[in-house]
């Protein structure tokens, strides 16, 4: 079971245990990590699972494509390392991830 | 103001929610959220989509796991809510026991409208609404060679998408002229028509169906009304549902179209607040016309307006209503309402599937549709969530870009 870290935007750091092929967002939100409202529950459609991929773990996830880039467009506050947490699928090569949370969803 | 307990009926997408958003706000009352659905609370959407195609799991579908409930301390139980008594303010239980409620939130969303024709009761003809429905379906649709869709609405559409992926012959009947005609302009149902027929599924509008056959206890045909029979295996309808308002209507609450509430979403007892797919509310982006939605934003946003005025901080409910739809590889996304629109001005092309299609109303914004086009559904997200400034003429000029207005006009 790889291990996340999440941090919120004041600081408060979560670690999450998330199944391999769970979504980051329902390994956040299954442990009641706050800040990730999650609105469609993982469609793609709702962009409030937004997070930032720590800058050392830039090489192990794919940069944001199509549908999701387009809806990250618009999230609050994107910056180079955005992601949309329920579009990042748990591998074991993520054990020991960092993930910031922005200070807002919406 | 502090409650000492919250009785929820309906666990579903806004009765979960009301329940984890009073906690994140802080209430510290007893919580009871009652579901008449066995297994934890979860959401509908992938029922009728990844869910059937095997795409995603049974635990994708929940909104928490078990423990979130315990520690959160909500009280799940899974029994039936069969009674309000609202003199002595308890809920009356199938099990016999009654629940005392400080205040009451009814979330018991609504039930598909069933199919009037004989032959409706064949095991082999399903209306999706539940988990049980969609586990039941999906051996069925996997093994399908022939299905009859009766009606071309979301759900119906979202089905004959993941039935023509699984290698099924599709057949819609539909009795309006075009497909999700309530919901969506003549144009963007062009572009869905186009594409479910380039999926191999084939429409049939203008035509209802008058009985369904079954040999030895089995579905093996469709009549259409106008006579013709149709080959099936499988029929799967979606033709609209109707509110689970009856114990507000035996408890004498206020009635129109669902459970009538105020832009407080309170009930006509200010101790019982309704919400979701049940409620019936002053709708902003209606002309504050009593409107019943049916979506995911709806009991969300709802739920919590209804948990922040239940921890002293009211506020009339206005939320920008949203909603999405996944048929194929298309995502359809509207944003705002589109009732009574009068003229609408198109980006994009149909042809390459990304389309947005412009509602305006006197001239006004009032609901933008778009497909493949999530760029455009965000930013009319934000530009109708305040008064919107566009003019269909500003939207109809050459080179006209959604984006860059919304990002030019963020006063
Ligand atoms: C197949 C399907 C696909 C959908 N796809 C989308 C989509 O893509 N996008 C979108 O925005 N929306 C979609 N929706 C709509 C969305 O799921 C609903 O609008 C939402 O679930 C409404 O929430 P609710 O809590 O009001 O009702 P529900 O989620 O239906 O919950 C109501 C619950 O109350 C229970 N209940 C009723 N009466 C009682 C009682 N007396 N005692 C105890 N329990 C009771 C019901 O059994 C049910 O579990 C879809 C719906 C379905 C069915
Ligand atoms: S949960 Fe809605 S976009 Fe990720």
């Amino acid at each position: 079971m790889p291990t996340l870290t999440f941090i919120e935007h004041n600081g408060t750091a979560h670690q999450v245990k998330g199944d391999i092929g769970q979504s980051v967002m329902q390994a956040a939100t299954f442990a009641s990590v706050p800040g990730i409202p999650a609105d469609c529950g993982g469609a793609c459609s709702c962009a409030t699972c937004h997070a930032y991929v720590d800058e050392a773990w830039l090489n192990t996830v794919q940069a944001p494509e199509g549908m999701e880039n387009d809806m990250l467009e618009y999230a609050f506050e994107r910056r180079d390392n955005s992601r949309l947490s329920c579009q990042l699928i748990i591998s074991q090569e993520m054990d020991g991830m960092v993930l910031h949370l922005p200070s807002s969803q919406f | 103001m502090t409650l000492a307990s919250v009785v929820i009926v309906g666990a579903g997408q806004a009765g979960f929610q009301v329940a984890a958003s009073l906690r994140q706000e802080g209430y510290d009352g007893r919580i009871t959220l009652i579901g008449d659905e066995p297994g934890l609370p979860y959401q509908r959407p992938p029922l009728s989509k990844a869910y059937l195609l095997g795409k995603i799991q049974e635990t994708n579908l929940l909104f928490r796991p078990a423990e979130f409930y315990a520690t959160q301390r909500i009280e799940l139980l899974h029994n039936q809510a069969t009674a309000i008594d609202r003199v002595n303010r308890r809920v009356v239980l199938a099990s016999g026991d009654a629940i005392s409620y400080d205040h009451l939130v009814l979330a018991t969303g609504a039930h598909n409208r069933p199919l009037p024709v004989p032959g409706g009761e064949l095991p082999q003809v399903f209306g999706i609404k539940t988990k049980a429905d969609a586990d039941a379906l999906a051996p069925l649709a996997k093994a399908a060679r022939n299905v009859v869709v009766i009606g071309a609405g979301f759900i119906g559409l979202e089905f004959a998408a993941v039935a023509a992926a699984l290698g099924a012959n599709v057949h819609v009947l539909e009795l309006a002229e075009r497909p999700m005609a309530r919901a969506v302009s003549r144009e963007m149902s062009e572009l869905f028509r186009q594409a479910h027929e380039q999926w191999g599924v084939h429409f049939d509008f203008r035509q209802g169906l008058s009985r369904i056959d079954g040999d030895n206890g089995k579905v093996c045909a469709v009549q259409t009304a106008d006579g013709r029979v149709l080959p099936a295996d499988l029929v799967v309808f979606g033709i609209g549902v109707i509110p689970n308002a009856q114990l507000a209507t035996e408890a004498d609450l206020a009635i129109e179209n669902g459970i009538k509430v105020d832009a407080n979403l309170l009930t006509s007892d200010p101790r019982i607040s309704a919400l979701g797919d049940v409620a019936s509310f002053p709708c902003l982006q209606n002309d504050e016309q009593h409107t019943r939605l049916e979506s995911v934003q709806n009991a969300i946003d709802q739920a919590r307006a209804v948990a922040s005025r239940l921890m002293g901080k009211p506020a009339p409910y206005s939320a920008l209503p949203w909603f999405w739809t996944d048929q194929g590889d298309l995502k359809l996304q509207i944003a705002g309402l589109s009732h009574g629109y009068d003229s609408t001005v198109v980006l994009g092309s149909a042809k390459d599937k990304q389309l947005s299609v412009l509602c305006f109303r006197n001239d006004r914004l009032v609901a933008v549709e778009s497909c493949n086009r999530m760029g455009d559904h965000m930013a009319a997200r934000k530009i109708l969530a305040r008064a919107p400034k566009l003019t269909a003429a500003e939207a109809a000029a050459d080179g006209f870009d959604l984006k860059a207005w919304e990002a030019a006009n963020r006063d």
